[in-house]
């Protein structure tokens, strides 16, 4: 009797071993966050302000600010929505509804699985060849918004799909069964069931593409601008003006990669506060994105 | 449906025409639109050819100028200078090096938090961390790149004072932990989808939970498992920012963490951060590094799939 209670005994020990371990590790991921997060706090925070929003990069680390660097930001994001959102639900809806099951289907699907294994520096690299050059986009914003925009399809295809995937059949047989089309169909049914889950793979993707640094560099995009692009509203008609998509620009991820790489302290304090704003934003997006996922998953009772 | 059986009327004869004309242009309508999607739907496709081509487009100039031979045993990476050297492997073990410092870290630590949070954690502490880690991966790389330069490589070097400004084993552990979540959650998934019947068997064989979890739970989740450490490998070899702020960018023949090194990342990045004329050999170059890179995740990519193949469990 004895020894098999000390086998019992050294068998659970491992276990209560592995829990702590296990927490060990999980501690690790957390306080690293931590370190980062406070480290960044500890040496930024003193920048941020009102004049830091308001002023554009300078020689000097004290005068220097993130103007052009938000205003970039939200130009590209904006592209990078405008091309990536309905390209890639559409690109769902075809997969999920109407694709046959044939090679052609294989074909794609396999592509869209590699493609998000692919680094981003290689679509970098597609966008300087293609549309930098061949095209002639040159260094501007629409350049950036369009290899964003490639780098991101995979996510909003994979979360479309999945929330399409979702949805009871009984919901289309439905549909048809009162003699919809398939596209009324998925006009009046599908996308709006599906629309939480879209909207959370759209905001993760974007999350992610408003923290990208390498393929917009490997385009060339200028580290110092000291400027905004054009205004997209005018004061004479017509009124609205594309001409920023042509603008030369700077993002936030490449501002702080330019005061990260200068050796004085100043200006590490200024790569410290983009930083902090940075990773507000990223960590906003991607809450907002959990939060919307958790309701959804609550909500939903077919 | 006229009136007398048999026997229609002008009027119906244009209605029925009208609606046949409906429905014809809803026919249209319908194929039009599912024509649309399709398109949609083929622009991964062509994304990925346009990647190939560019690549080899350039590359194909820059092999006609420097013999493949040259390119893969040359011991020196100098194309920017008069006395041109263009050896991959220089860049490459920059790659090498950094890629197994944050495989070291993120694979035991990744492993053991998915087997912990599938197997061990109670449920609200599952449902806490889950989220956390995502957003762990969602933080920008050029924010772990600062971190690494201005907090884990003055903290290495207390303990070890000698190590340099830049070096790979900072930026290799940053990047590690970067990797963590990404190894974890695709585990974790795998572990989680392994039917309960298994564990329960295991469990009335008197087995404890750690050894269900090592003997039952991880070899037959091995496939997915595997899945996730060749994402970790793609992840941790097409990293750009983290090597190229920490790491340095001084191209060296090296397997030693503790010196500064270039990976091909970093130097597409430092190329593309100067002005070199469309069309130069520099030029050309970053387009043969980013095809090595691209073969390299390829093969792990190849290498995944055959893994996955071989080890899968059908439930």
């Amino acid at each position: 009797m004895k020894p098999t209670k000390d086998l019992i005994k050294r068998r659970k020990r491992w276990d209560a071993i592995f829990a702590v371990c296990g927490l060990f590790a999980l501690m690790i991921g957390v306080l690293t966050f931590a370190a980062l997060f406070v480290d960044m706090a500890l040496d930024g925070f003193g920048r941020v302000s009102w004049d830091f929003f308001t002023t554009f990069p300078s020689r000097r680390a004290g005068e220097a600010g993130i103007l052009s660097a938000w205003v970039g930001s939200t130009l590209v994001m904006l592209t990078t929505a405008f091309f990536a959102v309905p390209l890639g639900v559409a690109a769902g809806v075809y997969l999920e509804e109407y694709a046959a099951k044939n090679w052609i289907t294989d074909v794609i699907e396999i592509n869209i699985t590699n493609l998000a294994g692919v680094p981003s520096i290689v679509y970098g690299l597609l966008a300087l060849g293609l549309f930098v050059y061949q095209f002639g986009l040159g260094q501007s914003i629409l350049a950036a918004g369009l290899t964003l925009a490639l780098l991101i399809l995979p996510v909003v295809i994979v979360a479309t799909r999945e929330a399409i995937r979702s949805i009871p059949q009984v919901i289309r047989e439905g549909s048809y069964a009162v003699g919809a089309t398939q596209w009324q169909t998925v006009r009046y049914h599908i996308l709006p069931y599906s629309l939480a889950g879209i909207l959370t793979g759209v905001i993760i993707g974007m999350a992610r593409a408003i923290g990208e640094t390498a393929p917009i560099i490997t385009i060339g995009a200028l580290t110092f601008i000291a400027f905004l692009p054009p205004a997209p509203l005018q004061a004479e008609p017509p009124f609205v003006s594309f001409e920023w998509l042509f603008s030369p620009f700077t993002v936030m991820p490449i501002q702080m990669f330019n005061w990260t790489s200068r050796p004085e302290a100043a200006f590490q304090s200024n790569a410290a506060a983009a930083g902090f704003v940075l990773v507000i934003m990223t960590l906003a997006m991607n809450g907002l994105a959990i939060w919307l996922r958790y309701r959804l998953r609550r909500n939903i009772k077919w | 449906m006229s009136a007398v059986p048999g026997q229609s009327t002008l009027m119906d004869v244009t209605m029925q025409g009208q609606r046949l004309a409906r429905r014809r242009a809803r026919v249209i309508r319908e194929r039009l639109i599912e024509l649309v999607l399709f398109l949609a739907a083929l622009v991964s496709v062509f994304t990925t050819v346009g990647i190939v081509y560019v690549l080899v487009k350039e590359s194909v100039v820059f092999f006609g100028e420097v013999p493949i031979v040259k390119f893969l045993t040359d011991t020196q990476w100098t194309p920017l200078f008069d006395d041109a050297h263009f050896g991959i492997m220089v860049l490459l073990s920059g790659t090498l090096t950094s890629s197994a410092v944050a495989l070291v870290i993120a694979i035991p630590l990744g492993t053991i938090i998915a087997i912990y949070l599938s197997e061990f954690a109670p449920f609200r502490l599952r449902e806490v961390a889950k989220p956390f880690l995502e957003m762990l991966g969602g933080v920008p790389t050029i924010v772990y790149g600062y971190f690494a330069l201005l907090f884990v490589t003055p903290l290495l070097q207390r303990i070890y004072p000698e190590l340099p400004g830049f070096n790979l084993l900072a930026a290799g552990i940053v990047m590690g932990i970067m990797i963590i979540p990404y190894v974890s959650s695709i585990s974790e998934d795998a572990m989680r989808a392994v039917p309960m019947a298994l564990r329960e068997g295991s469990y009335a064989m008197g087995a404890t939970r750690f050894q269900t979890a090592t003997r039952v739970v991880v070899p037959a989740a091995f496939s997915g498992i595997a899945s996730a450490y060749i994402l970790g490998i793609s992840r941790a070899v097409g990293e750009t920012m983290i090597l190229a702020v920490a790491a340095g960018m001084q191209p060296n023949l090296t397997f030693n963490p503790l010196e500064p090194a270039a990976t091909i990342t970093a130097y597409i990045v430092q190329v593309a951060l100067g002005d070199l004329p469309h069309g130069s050999i520099g030029y050309q170059t970053i387009f043969a590094a980013g095809l090595t890179l691209m073969l390299f995740t390829l093969v792990c990519n190849i290498g995944g799939h055959m893994l996955r193949k071989s080890f899968r469990e059908a439930y």
